[in-house]
């Protein structure tokens, strides 16, 4: 399995070269956003009005991290299931995201939109939000604090570890890796 | 009778809850070590490594395994000589599920179906009494996340299903969840009763240990076999790809309507935690 390190924002030309099953370390700043925070972004959209962040090249964690304790910047924070956001992401991807990071299965439209605007999907390890958190240096709410765990976060993150999913070439891990380990 | 003061209760019920979010069960860790050891992939065993990793540092730092800490489910057996004094009942457990969750530093998961927003304790939490005999209270804490529960069902099948037909339900059921609700899953699997007694079983089903077979041996060789044709579905860790879908299948049988079949199908991800107190 490759192991590529990447910083954020994120380029055409750095997702265009991930493939499905790729290791990679993510650094840099992410922002977490997960179904309120979705729904709040997509009402602002709709009504032509500007979004609490400029989203163009940048990466959206699925995540309602358990609360810090003291002296930690934040507690447990693996992530959620996807198929919430799959109404939201590709009119996202459309101004511009470029990365997602979830878990579990997108629908096709959202694989679509992924090799249309140039956009990729990572999972992080389900679970295991005690392990994951130990990447995550600093966390600021920036919008929506009314929202709890579901407010959106930017965070600074190093060597965050995740998996190429789907690709921009519409290529699916779920299916493949299923498919490799299938028994009649 | 025996008194059981309700303060008693409350703190029972916010230990449990922490305990039961920052240490997973050495049953479950155990489950891991042998699917390390028996899986074909060689990502999955590197997941499942990272799973037990966490749990590591969960329990080091009394941190929760994973974020969605859950609704807070219990299951509340009181012995019929038991007088709860000092207090309403319901309202010392939800006082424990406040405490337990904010002194735990655990999130609060529970909201408003409609306006989403967030009751901001976790309460109220989901409570499943029972009366038995003796004098004790015996109370199950159940963390229950958002993402392997979405994936659950109940049908209601025709008799002529037959054993086969409950069988075929709970493979696809496992099957359409794919990698969503977090696997290497627990299996839940409550038949009988009626519709929402089902469910209730399939719940209960959840609280045995990885491993722990049906004592009715029929059962037990069914659950052996569903468990086989799930692995078989190659979703594995994460879905990911990989022969560990699921550590284990529990099913939980009663009698139903001569006209009915019930059948449910709770799933619970990885993080399989229930703690239990009896006071």
């Amino acid at each position: 399995m490759a192991e590529i390190k990447l910083k954020t924002p994120l380029t055409d030309q750095d997702v265009e070269k991930l493939r499905i099953g790729d290791k990679v370390l993510l650094t840099g700043v992410i922002y977490t956003g997960r179904d309120a925070a979705h729904k709040r972004l997509f009402d602002l959209i709709e009504a032509g009005k500007e979004l609490p962040v400029d989203i163009r090249g940048q990466v959206i964690y699925y995540v309602g991290p358990a609360p810090a304790k003291p002296g930690k910047p934040i507690g447990s924070a693996g992530p959620t299931t996807s198929y919430r956001m799959d109404a939201f992401a590709p009119k996202l991807m459309e101004l511009g995201l470029k990365g997602m990071i979830g878990k579990g299965n997108r629908g096709a439209d959202v694989v679509e939109a992924m090799k249309r605007f140039k956009a990729v999907y990572f999972g992080a390890t389900g679970g295991a939000g005690a392990l994951l958190a130990r990447s995550i240096k600093k966390a600021e709410t920036i919008a929506y604090e009314d929202l709890g765990p579901e407010a959106i976060q930017r965070l600074e993150v190093e060597d965050f570890p995740v998996v190429v999913i789907n690709d921009t070439k519409g290529n699916d891990l779920y299916v493949e890796g299923a498919k490799k380990y299938r028994k009649p | 009778m025996r008194e059981v003061q309700a303060a008693e209760i409350t703190k029972a019920v916010r230990d449990l809850f922490i305990d039961a979010n920052c240490n997973l069960g050495v049953d479950v860790l155990a489950a891991f070590d042998r699917a390390i050891e028996k899986d074909e992939s060689s990502v999955a065993k590197e997941v499942i490594r990272e799973l037990k990793e966490n749990a590591r540092i969960a329990r080091d730092e009394q941190s929760p395994i994973c974020q969605d800490t859950g609704l807070a489910v219990l299951f509340v057996e009181i012995g019929q000589d038991v007088h709860v004094v000092g207090g309403d009942l319901k309202a010392a457990i939800n006082e424990g599920v406040k405490k337990g969750y904010g002194e735990g530093y655990l999130r609060k998961s529970a909201c408003h179906p409609f306006t989403r927003a967030n009751t901001k304790d976790n309460t109220p939490a989901v409570i499943h009494f029972d009366i038995v005999p003796g004098d004790r209270v015996r109370i199950v804490a159940v963390p229950k996340g958002g993402g392997a529960e979405n994936m659950s069902r109940v049908d209601m099948l025709s008799p002529s299903a037959g054993l086969e037909g409950i069988k075929d339900f709970v493979v696809k059921r496992i099957e359409a969840s794919g990698s969503n609700p977090c696997p290497p899953t627990v299996v839940g699997v409550g038949i009988g009763g009626t519709f929402e007694r089902s469910a209730l079983l399939a719940k209960k089903a959840l609280m045995r240990k990885i491993g722990e077979r049906n004592a009715d041996p029929e059962l037990a060789k069914v659950e052996v076999e569903v468990l086989a044709r799930i692995n078989k579905l190659g979703i594995g860790p994460m879905g990911y790809g990989g022969n560990t879908t699921s550590l284990d299948v529990f099913f939980e049988v009663e009698p139903c309507h001569i006209a009915s079949l019930p059948v449910a199908v709770n799933v619970q991800c990885h993080a399989a935690r229930h703690k239990e107190a009896v006071i």
